[in-house]
């Protein structure tokens, strides 16, 4: 059964003169981990407040649990836990207070679902009488999943959960969501670290407002069929250029330490070489590798913007 | 139910949490109503006065006796004509004239009425309008039959002729602090009402923490009382606190009934909550929100009363103040505290107010609604 399913949905701001989701359709199954992935300004932010009831949408309808988000927003309501991108606890009251506050507002107690954050309350426990206003950024991130999930949610909603945290607990927040997936929670996250796409049972690529890949990690991968290449020299910016003029190139981007690009043709890495050493480069290391998500996310957003 | 105290809870537990707040809430009204009515002393001694007396009675001779022995006026120059005395404003040494026609005396006893001129210098202007003011106060307690004329002029402008139907002074005592502080508490207990409901609320907007609420099953209806009383009990609490500052430092009691001051205080301020969710619902930071308020208070205060008389506003001002619910506060305070009105004599005040409350809210609700 499907948890989540949104059809066609539209959302523009400024009387329609910014197109933030344009046409929009995924379904997400019961119990799945699915991400949202996309730069800042993709639209994610928007899909979320219009699945969590809070922003009308301007076509298009969607449901969550099989509840429409216009018409019975109330039962979406009591059924879903949202923790949004920016942090909006109340800073002047503790962990404690705030964890009690958000149980009494769901009608239940902390005891009754304690054990769905136990794992992640513990982490905090010590620093319960602590004003979240107080809190790390990390701290801050695992007290506002406990508030999200403390009315015990059938569906989950996070948006960028992991943006400002450092890498070790943002590794450690994503083991968390693969136990509360485990319980059988609906789990929909958006993040602009393609990083972290792979820890998602199934993506959809965003950009623009517009989804251009859903798909599990793997075969989003695996739908990158053109041999990819990392290119490394003494000059970035030189290589970049090379790699642009050289005739059998398809595409070249700068990607970390690393040029990535991909050819028309299988091309002998020798010939490759000996053009950039002409151009003046030297410590050159050309390397066949595994694409990322990221690099199927450069090649789609490259189709798109030429079939415009 | 649950919910709502839940929330009240919340609510207080922020608040007394919040030093900025607390000292808004306890140190401001203290600090205010003991310094403002010491600085913004509006008691005028040694009011410069010409008198033109075309009567020369007796009966005059009382007057203006009564007038200089009240300790307020100094009789200037005893003038023979109007023009003479209006040199003595125009070289500053007079602030007023008090022209008295000829047979006054025998038109008063004859016809039990008659008619004086009070000729104020617009120049200082509250020492002046506080003179002319206090004059009329003392002919009236002279004799209430008699009717004046007062005429606000300058050296520049010949301005229109008023006439004081009756005087409003009720300040006997003639000691502007009694005038002043029942205004000043009005104004504070309006600020808290308005004020901090609307940059509280704004608050949770900005924080981002008015979303999380919007995603859980808490009522509209909760979260804006939740909001409200809070501030309406805090509101009241300064008031206490301000009614026994006034009593302990400048000896006001209330002449009136105090349940009826709480009574109104309480319908009062359901207007000024109103008011401070309206600016909610149209500010999106806590700095436009303290900009539009910032606005209004200018208004409430200018407009209310406090420093100005209303009766002595010119008529498009006292068009405007009707639509100050301050104003009515103000009147109020100054009726049932000063002059121990009853709850009729403050009846329209109350429909007002009501009024207000009601547009208010209801305005406030639809705005409310359209944006969520
Ligand atoms: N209230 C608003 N008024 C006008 N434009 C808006 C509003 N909210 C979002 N937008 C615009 O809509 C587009 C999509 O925004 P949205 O916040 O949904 O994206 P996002 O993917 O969440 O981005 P981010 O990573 O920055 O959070 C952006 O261009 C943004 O500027
Ligand atoms: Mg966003």
């Amino acid at each position: 059964m499907q948890a989540i399913i949104v059809k066609n949905l539209t959302k523009t701001y400024d009387k329609g003169k910014i197109q933030a989701v344009d046409d929009v359709s995924f379904e997400v199954e019961k119990g799945e981990l699915f991400g949202l992935i996309g730069p800042d300004g993709a639209g994610k932010t928007s899909i979320f407040r219009m699945l969590t009831t809070l922003l009308l949408p301007d076509k298009g309808e969607a449901s969550v649990d099989g509840f429409d988000i216009v018409k019975d927003f109330k039962k979406i309501r009591n059924t879903v836990g949202y923790m949004p991108g920016k942090f909006s606890l109340y800073q002047d009251l503790t962990i404690e207070e705030n964890l009690n506050f958000f149980a009494t507002v769901f009608n239940t107690t902390v005891g009754e679902n304690y054990s769905l954050i136990k794992d992640i309350y513990i982490q905090i426990e010590k620093f319960k009488k602590r004003r979240a206003g107080k809190l790390s950024g990390g701290m801050k991130q695992k007290l506002a999943l406990c508030c999200a999930l403390i009315h015990k949610p059938t569906t989950l909603f996070l948006d960028e959960p992991t943006t400002g945290v450092d890498p070790v607990s943002r590794k450690e927040f994503w083991d968390m969501l693969k136990r509360l997936k485990e319980q059988g929670i609906t789990i929909l996250v958006s993040t602009p670290y393609m990083d972290e796409a792979n820890r998602c049972d199934r993506i959809a690529l965003i950009q623009s407002g517009k989804i251009l890949s859903i798909d599990t990690p793997a075969a989003i991968i695996n739908s990158f069929s053109e041999k990819l290449y990392a290119i490394k020299a003494n000059k970035m910016y030189q290589l970049l250029k090379a790699l642009e003029l050289f005739p059998k190139r398809r595409n070249s981007y700068a990607f970390g330490e690393f040029a990535h690009a991909t050819f028309d043709q299988t091309i002998d890495k020798a010939e490759l070489k000996r053009y950039l050493e002409m151009i003046g480069l030297s410590q050159i290391e050309i390397e066949v590798i595994e694409p990322t998500i990221e690099d199927v996310f450069i090649k789609l957003l490259n189709k798109h913007n030429h079939a415009e | 139910m649950r919910t709502l105290i839940f929330l009240l809870r919340k609510e207080f537990k922020q608040i007394f949490r919040d030093k900025a707040i607390l000292a808004i809430i306890f140190v401001m009204p203290s600090v205010q109503l003991i310094v403002m009515p010491l600085a913004a002393n509006y008691e005028v001694k040694k009011i410069n006065l010409a008198v033109v007396d075309n009567d020369k009675s007796t009966y005059t001779q009382k007057l203006i006796s009564q007038i200089t022995s009240s300790g307020y006026f100094r009789l200037q120059s005893y003038n023979a004509s109007y023009d003479q005395a209006y040199e003595a404003i125009k070289s500053d040494n007079a602030d007023l004239i008090l022209e008295i026609p000829q047979r006054f005396e025998r038109n008063l006893v004859r016809e039990n009425k008659e008619k004086i001129f009070i000729a104020v210098n617009a120049i200082n202007g509250t020492k002046a309008n506080l003179g002319g003011a206090y004059l009329s106060t003392i002919i009236s307690n002279f004799n209430n039959d008699i009717r004046m004329k007062l005429t606000v002029g300058s050296r520049f402008s010949q301005a229109p002729t008023i006439e004081i139907v009756s005087s409003n002074w009720f300040n006997v005592h003639m000691n502007y602090r009694l005038f002043f502080v029942p205004g000043i508490l009005a104004l504070l207990v309006t600020l808290v009402g308005s004020f901090l409901t609307a940059l509280n609320i704004v608050r949770e907007k900005e924080v981002g923490t008015i979303e999380q609420i919007n995603v859980t099953p808490i009522k509209k209806h909760y979260f804006i009382l939740g909001k409200l009383i809070p501030f309406w009990v805090l509101a009241n609490v300064i008031f206490t606190i301000g009614l026994l500052l006034g009593r302990l430092v400048y000896g006001i009691i209330p002449a009136g009934n105090i349940g009826l001051l709480y009574l109104f205080v309480g319908v009062y301020l359901l207007a000024a909550l109103g008011f401070g969710l309206l600016i909610s619902t149209f500010a999106e930071t806590q700095q436009q929100a303290m900009l539009i308020m910032f606005f209004f208070m200018m208004v409430f205060i200018l407009m209310g009363g406090l420093f100005t008389p209303i009766e002595s506003m010119p008529q498009w001002a006292q068009i405007i103040t009707k639509f100050n619910p301050v104003r009515y506060f103000i009147e109020v305070m100054r009726m049932v505290i000063l002059k121990g009105s009853t709850l009729r004599d403050v009846a329209s005040q109350f429909v007002a107010v009501i009024v207000f409350a009601v547009i208010l809210n209801s305005w406030a609700i639809l705005n409310y609604k359209k944006t969520n």
